[in-house]
């Protein structure tokens, strides 16, 4: 099968437990890390591409570990003409996919390091910021 | 031989396509080259800017009479109602005004996603807005209600009036709580989790000019993307030098303005509907005021930079709600803009809700309308209140009958 991309959500309970060496191990599935970000309330998200035999089994098995598992259909993307760069989202952000550049003080947007955790939709004040699937 | 210089000579070299302008940014690296007298020689006007939500900000319309005529009692645009307690025709549309089904803080934190910021910027962008009124009806006013669309250019009087803009300085707010907060400050994570502070510090109009030596009513401003004047000081204007405990002096804060200008020449892009998560409906407004280089001391002031300009930090968890003293010191607009500052010893993400780069591109706007002498400067007719003025803030008072 063609590797999937998906999204993995760990609560702060799980997230230092070592989870996906068993996807490998157990299951022996074949993965790339996308992205990985643990936030500072240790809650932690990872994008991974994924594949292999048992494929079904090992969602199953992160899912019996309270891990969340969503498909990577969809991508945040940035209104530009919107966006005011007034700097709201860019100490919300968890990742810095939304940061100020310096000296300019201009807000960018960098989606690799965007784990669609969709903070950014609430709160900014001009709703630039949107899902496209 | 000291500088001085008049309104009217700064107005002939403008008329001339002579005078020497400059932003307030660019200002500061001539006099760090120059120094303050040269620069005081050579340039004539520095523009400042500011973007930012305001709250206190509205616009007064006058629809016109329908036939038959009505005396409306109350006024929806968009759903969102607009006070009609004035002329039979007349109403005003607050910024922070919410539809009344809107469900608010109900489903916490609400998403407040329209309210009179956005018909304003609706009414900006020429789109249709669907009004209704109701009445009880008069022999001389009969009709009890209407229901039709209205677009900004059907409107006799479309007047931005906005009673408090262009804060001269503002809190740099924090949560020292254990949960999230939503605040007008934006939303504040837990434990100094972040810092959120709303000015754009050097380039800002009021902490360019802090003792109001230029700026007074009649002042001809950028406003929204047009041309506005200043109406009056604005509502709680308070100017002060903030100290500390020991008598350190932090810069100015506390002044405000209220302003006015026709909003039927205004753009959309320096008006834009605002929405707080979990606080409500706002306008962000596009403000730039042009500081004419009367004398040294304008100068002086006009070109203080970042670093000699301060925020009070302040607790959003608990003292600002309860109005109780408190506050965790001064940080400069350096650090803040630098993305880290340091409080009670622990290292915080500091992030705007102001956008710089949008109050630079203002104050280089009102720069090329003076270059192109499509803008001249208005002595004010009245000096607004400073420090020195001592102005007290009142307090409300809960009392029992
Ligand atoms: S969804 Fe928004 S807040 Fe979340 S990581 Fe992506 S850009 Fe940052
Ligand atoms: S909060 Fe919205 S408008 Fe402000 S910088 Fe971020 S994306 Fe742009």
């Amino acid at each position: 099968m063609a590797p999937k991309k998906i999204i993995l959500r760990f609560g702060k309970d799980i997230s230092e437990k070592p989870i996906i060496v068993h996807l490998a191990k157990d299951y022996g599935l074949v993965f790339n890390i996308i992205r990985a970000n643990v936030n500072p309330n240790k809650e932690g998200t990872l994008v991974l591409e994924l594949s292999g035999e048992q494929y079904e089994q090992g969602l199953e098995f992160l899912k019996s570990q309270g891990v969340r598992v969503q498909p990577l259909a969809e991508e945040i993307c940035r209104n530009e003409l919107k966006c005011t760069s007034c700097g709201a989202c860019t100490a919300i952000c968890p990742t810095g996919a939304l940061y100020l550049e310096r000296p300019s003080m201009e807000v960018r947007f960098d989606s690799d390091n965007c784990v669609l955790c969709q903070i950014c939709l609430k709160v900014c004040p001009v709703k630039a910021m949107a899902i496209a699937s | 031989m000291a500088i001085e210089k008049t309104y009217a000579e700064i107005n002939e070299k403008i008329r001339a396509g002579k005078a020497v302008v400059l932003t307030a940014e660019e200002v500061i690296a001539l006099v760090e080259e120059k120094g303050v007298s040269e620069a005081a020689r050579q340039v004539d006007v520095v523009t400042t800017g500011t973007f930012s939500p305001m709250c206190s900000s509205g616009v007064f319309l006058n629809f016109g009479h329908s036939k038959p005529r009505i005396r409306m009692q109350k006024v929806w645009l968009n759903g969102v109602p607009a006070y009609s307690g004035i002329a039979a025709v007349d109403a005003y549309l607050g910024a922070t005004e919410l539809p009344e089904d809107d469900p608010c803080n109900s489903n916490y934190p609400g998403e407040f996603r329209y309210g009179g910021g956005h018909v304003i910027q609706d009414l900006l962008e020429g789109k249709q807005i669907k009004m209704q009124a109701v009445s009880y009806g008069t022999d001389c006013y009969p009709r009890r209600e209407l229901e039709t669309y209205i677009t900004l250019e059907d409107l006799n009087e479309a007047t931005l009036f906005n009673p408090r803009n262009a804060y001269q300085n503002y809190n740099c707010a924090v949560n020292l709580s254990s949960k999230t907060i939503y605040t007008y400050m934006g939303m504040l994570k837990p434990n100094l989790g972040n810092a959120h502070y709303s000015s754009a510090g050097q380039l800002s109009p009021l902490l360019k000019d802090p003792n109001f030596m230029t700026i007074g009513i009649g002042t001809r401003i950028f406003l929204g993307g047009g041309v506005g004047y200043v109406a009056w000081n604005g509502t709680q204007h308070f100017p002060v030098i903030q100290q500390d405990a020991n008598r350190n002096t932090y810069g100015p804060a506390g002044g405000t303005l209220a302003v006015i200008g026709d909003l039927k020449q205004m753009k959309p892009n320096w008006l834009v509907g605002t929405s707080m998560l979990g606080y409500g409906a706002t306008l962000t407004v596009g403000i730039g005021i042009p500081i004419p280089v009367l004398n040294e001391e304008v100068m002086r002031y006009a070109s203080v930079t970042d670093r000699e300009l301060y925020a009070q930090v302040v607790d959003y968890s608990s003292a600002y709600g309860l109005r109780e003293p408190g506050n965790f010191g001064y940080v400069s607009y350096a650090e803040l803009k630098s993305g880290k500052i340091t409080i009670a010893g622990k290292e915080v993400p500091s992030a705007p809700l102001s956008s710089y780069p949008k109050a630079r591109q203002i104050a280089g706007i009102l720069k090329d309308w003076l270059l192109q002498g499509d803008f001249y400067l208005s002595e004010p007719v009245q000096l607004l209140p400073s420090y020195k003025d001592e102005i007290v803030s009142k307090t409300l008072e809960i009392k029992g009958i």
